[in-house]
């Protein structure tokens, strides 16, 4: 350890790596393994019995169907967020800066509630839809909603920087071109901002898998309609089946880290590219 | 494609980039823009390209009137001072970019298509290099690229922004050159920004020195040279010396120093030198006292220079002799000489910086 230290010309090597790998197995690995432990008291065919019933099957459809929807529509204003953030000046532009991270901020759970009381057919909002038939409490509309509602920060704060840092004049180079508005758009800085706002969707997505505060109270929790896989798990706790739980949850689990690993390396092999297969 | 500049101005907010001014660039032309930084000389390129709208004025290129047409449709050449190339793309995408960018109905087949951008990276020399990312280029080829992309949509007028501002000085020059060349092969109108007064003499037909948003001079590189308009064209132009003092008698005087003014009037007065306009000798005549003391030599290049030192000076004067005329005096540091100008130049006093 001494001889490796004395080596490198960066101080504090040891040191660093060592409270970082600490923390990491602290607070990630640690409650990870406890899982697969919980895991590991299933036989193979109990596993497979749990994570394919019926109900819980419907209770992915669900979920992940809501949070695509959710995370498709945050990447498009996400996007225009982002892009009115960064490209015009207006009063009041700090005061919508500030409220994008909002959803962070706010217990999910009040987020929850509001947009239930919102929505609800006697609501604000609910009351003007309801004539029209539309109806948003209690309907995977509701749930996409409440997702939708939690995950957009990731997507505005992940777009944003790279939009700001836009290679300057490269549109103003486009548009001496001939190009018109909408190609350079799409040929030009599109393909700049397209690995952030993938990152932003896909963390809008895995986040919006696992949401379980805001989305219980407007979802209405009607089996095989609008449950979503977060309950599951949640019911199963309250049934002291842990090992169920637990086995649920790594469905969650590895999809969305599939998802981001995937995202990862597709960006990996993006930026190479930007920087001339240097890394 | 002659480009008529008529009463351009331009103003950001409270500060006036641009003055009324008006600019008449002839067909086949190579123009240089040159000023120090803030004199409006970029603003002026962007006007012309169509990146900025004027507050006032007209433009024309030729017979037609641009001054309202957008930059998609002024067929402008417009090239980067950073290149702004499209890094995602490779060099032969970048190229090709503005004939693929066209409506369907303009746009050549792909074939010629990759023709002309083929032909095109030939006439810059980097047809080796089709399918590199820029990344992966050097500055100088890079530069190349982002000409070569602004060339191939066929501009009626080409527009540079410190196209070699970024360059290491050997690249430079030699980048210099080849544009020279490939303007006069092309024949194409072309107008560049530059702050280096040696670039701006060397390449431009003809030089537009401008300072705080006016119009200075605008003359070919040898008549602003020779006879600069005023003190800041001088100044800006190359190195200066100075020598300021009373009139007395016809003699401008500073302590020790004296110099013959035929036809000075008033009471003060400012001669102006440059470097090779100074001669140095062992003695001093009837025009000239200007005792000096030898305060560094640099035997270097073509010239040996010279630094001067006395109490008159307000900064130390640069001096340039032959290195043979070096060798007749053999001066070291700390010998006393005696300084005569060959030629002076004089502006109004009052004239300030």
């Amino acid at each position: 350890m001494i001889a490796l230290s004395r080596k490198r010309v960066l101080p504090g090597f040891s040191l660093s790596l060592g409270i970082t790998l600490l923390y990491v197995s602290l607070i990630l690995l640690l409650p990870m393994s406890s899982l697969v432990g919980q895991l590991s008291t299933l036989s193979w065919e109990q596993y497979w019995n749990i994570i394919t019933d019926p109900r819980h099957i419907a209770s992915y459809k669900v979920t992940v169907g809501t949070a695509l929807a959710a995370s498709l529509a945050n990447a498009v204003f996400g996007l225009l967020l982002a892009w009115v953030l960064v490209r015009y000046e207006f009063p009041g532009k700090r005061i919508l800066d500030a409220l994008m991270d909002l959803p962070f901020a706010l217990p999910t759970a009040v987020a929850g509630i509001t947009l239930a009381t919102l929505y609800s057919q006697n609501g604000a909002i609910g009351e003007l839809l309801a004539p029209y038939g539309i109806e948003v409490a209690y309907t995977w509309v509701g749930i996409v909603l409440a997702m939708a509602f939690t995950s957009i920060p990731f997507v505005v704060r992940t777009v944003q920087p790279v939009l700001e840092d836009l290679p300057g004049q490269i549109d103003e180079a486009a548009l001496t071109l001939g190009a018109s508005n909408g190609y350079a758009f799409r040929r030009v800085i599109m393909p700049h901002i397209w690995p952030a706002l993938v990152t932003g969707t896909g963390l809008a997505f895995a986040r919006s898998l696992g949401e379980y505060g805001a989305v219980i109270f407007i979802a209405g929790n009607m089996p095989y309609k609008t449950e979503i896989t977060s309950l599951m798990i949640a019911v199963r706790l309250e049934e002291y089946d842990y090992a169920g739980a637990a086995a649920i949850a790594s469905v969650v689990l590895a999809v969305s880290l599939f998802l981001l690993l995937a995202i990862n390396i597709w960006q990996a092999r993006f930026y190479k590219r930007l920087h001339g297969g240097r890394g | 494609m002659s480009i008529r500049l008529n009463n351009i101005s331009r103003r950001f907010g409270a500060t006036t980039a641009l003055h009324p001014l008006s600019l008449d660039i002839k067909q086949g032309e190579l123009i240089g823009l040159l000023g120090p930084s803030g004199s409006g000389k970029t603003t002026l390129l962007r006007i012309m390209a169509g990146l900025e709208s004027p507050n006032s004025g007209t433009i024309h290129f030729g017979e037609r009137d641009v001054t309202h047409v957008h930059v998609r449709k002024r067929r402008v050449g417009f090239v980067f001072q950073n290149y702004a190339l499209f890094k995602h793309m490779t060099v032969a995408e970048n190229v090709a970019f503005g004939l693929k960018a066209r409506p369907r109905s303009e746009r050549p087949s792909h074939r010629d298509i990759r023709e002309r951008v083929l032909g095109l990276l030939q006439k810059v020399r980097l047809e080796a290099l089709a399918e590199r990312y820029p990344a992966q280029l050097s500055g100088g080829q890079q530069q190349r690229v982002a000409l070569a992309r602004a060339l191939a949509v066929e501009p009626d007028v080409l527009l540079l922004d410190e196209p070699f501002g970024a360059l290491d000085a050997k690249v430079r020059i030699e980048l210099r050159r080849w544009l020279r060349h490939l303007h006069d092969e092309f024949g194409f109108t072309s107008v560049f920004v530059t702050h280096d007064q040696e670039e701006a003499l060397e390449l431009s037909d003809r030089v537009v020195v401008m300072s705080e948003g006016r119009i200075e001079q605008i003359d070919t590189p040898h008549q602003l040279y020779r006879h600069p308009a005023n003190r800041f064209v001088f100044e800006f132009l190359g190195e200066t010396n100075r020598l300021e003092g009373e009139i007395v008698n016809g003699v401008l005087t500073n302590g020790e120093a004296r110099l013959t003014l035929p036809g000075a009037t008033g009471s003060r007065a400012e001669v102006l030198l440059r470097p090779h306009e100074v001669r140095l000798a062992e003695s001093f005549d009837e025009h000239a006292h200007l005792p000096v003391k030898v305060s560094a030599i640099s035997p270097v290049g073509a010239e040996v220079r010279v630094e001067l030192e006395a109490n008159w000076m307000s900064d130390p004067w640069q001096a340039t002799m032959t290195h043979h005329d070096y060798e007749q005096l053999t001066p070291t540091r700390g010998t006393r000489l005696y300084a005569h100008p060959t030629r002076q130049h004089r502006f109004d006093l009052d004239y300030a910086i």
